[in-house]
């Protein structure tokens, strides 16, 4: 199965990258853009039959995919393993 | 005495930090390899600069997880001096050995410049041989040197005397011209709580020696051997 994994800098983190595509898509011809925050997307191949799954994800999400001090996460595609 | 350099895939001032560290009276540095698991026997701990994996994922993320670095924190953890500078302190982070987190500079440049830091304790294990508001000048070359912190992170390090270095004018005042990433408050490098443990963006290895611009990096290496002169003395 396909498991996705977005994460996405917290509020409180500047995001330069975010503000300079912002500013490349006012520019071109998009001025109504409030903001652009850029995370990361995570397209992960998994066997589904593994035990346990979504807390051993959710605990590699916390410890490796993100840092929780300047990121959050979120699990997409864990349902259809339920 | 006897210093660890650790050594990690794509490590790059490893080097700097051997010869730096070997140019100094009475020190002796030795490579460590990151899939060692044991960093016994040395007096204290360097994690060098460089783009351990590639910085892949974030910076320092993949390190952490590196076979050496839970003796790291054991050795960390019992008080052994650790000193991580610019890919070392993103490492550092990244374990939780020091609160925050390191993250892509303010401008987006890759910032490669000497830069001038205020010593902000000027009694901490890493700087006691500076004297409090002394300057260092000190290189930097990163594109990930961003401190943040959240607010309440922010104020028990400043309460707690955690803020070691801050980047400064010449003449040492904290503006925001000064500040080559956008770190909050200025800060180029912090300790832990206990104080032995420090991290900092700007590289003492690479100013070593007056022919390379600048020799106050060995202060710091220097304050080092003391503090642990210091508590052999006490042991004694």
């Amino acid at each position: 199965m396909k498991v996705n994994v977005v994460v996405t800098p917290k509020a409180a983190v500047l995001d330069p990258q975010g503000a300079a595509v912002r500013d490349a898509m006012q520019h071109l011809g998009m001025p109504e853009v409030r903001s652009v925050r850029i995370g990361k997307f995570l397209e992960i191949e998994i066997d589904e039959k593994a035990a346990n799954l979504e807390a051993r994800l959710n605990d590699l999400c916390r410890d490796l995919l993100s840092n929780p001090v300047i990121e959050d996460f979120q699990v997409h595609g864990l349902e259809s393993a339920k | 005495m006897k210093f660890a350099v650790i050594q990690f895939p794509g490590s790059n001032c490893d080097q700097d930090c051997l010869a730096a560290l070997n140019g100094i009276p009475g020190l002796r540095a030795e490579y460590v390899w990151h899939k060692e698991t044991l960093v016994d026997g040395f007096d204290a701990i360097v994690l060098p600069g460089g783009f351990s994996y590639g910085d892949y994922l974030r910076c320092g993320a993949i390190a952490r997880f590196s076979p050496i670095m839970k003796s790291v924190v054991n050795a960390a953890r019992s008080g052994t001096l650790v000193i991580g500078v610019c890919n070392g302190f993103q490492i550092l982070c990244e374990i939780g050995l020091l609160p925050g987190a390191l993250v892509r500079n303010r401008s987006l440049h890759f910032v490669c410049d000497m830069v001038t830091t205020r010593v902000e304790v000027g009694d901490s294990l890493f700087t006691h041989g500076c004297g409090q508001g002394r300057l260092l000048r000190m290189p930097v070359a990163h594109g990930e040197g961003c401190f943040f912190a959240d607010e309440v992170t922010l104020r028990q390090l400043n309460e707690r005397r955690q803020v070691i270095l801050r980047y400064a004018t010449a003449d040492g005042r904290i503006t925001p011209e000064a500040n080559p990433n956008g770190s909050i408050e200025n800060i180029a490098g912090i300790c832990n709580r206990e104080g032995n443990v420090f991290g900092l963006m700007p590289h003492p290895d690479r100013a070593c020696e007056a022919r390379l611009g600048s020799a106050d990096g060995a202060k710091i290496f220097q304050s080092m051997m003391e503090t642990i002169e210091a508590g052999r003395a006490r042991a004694a």
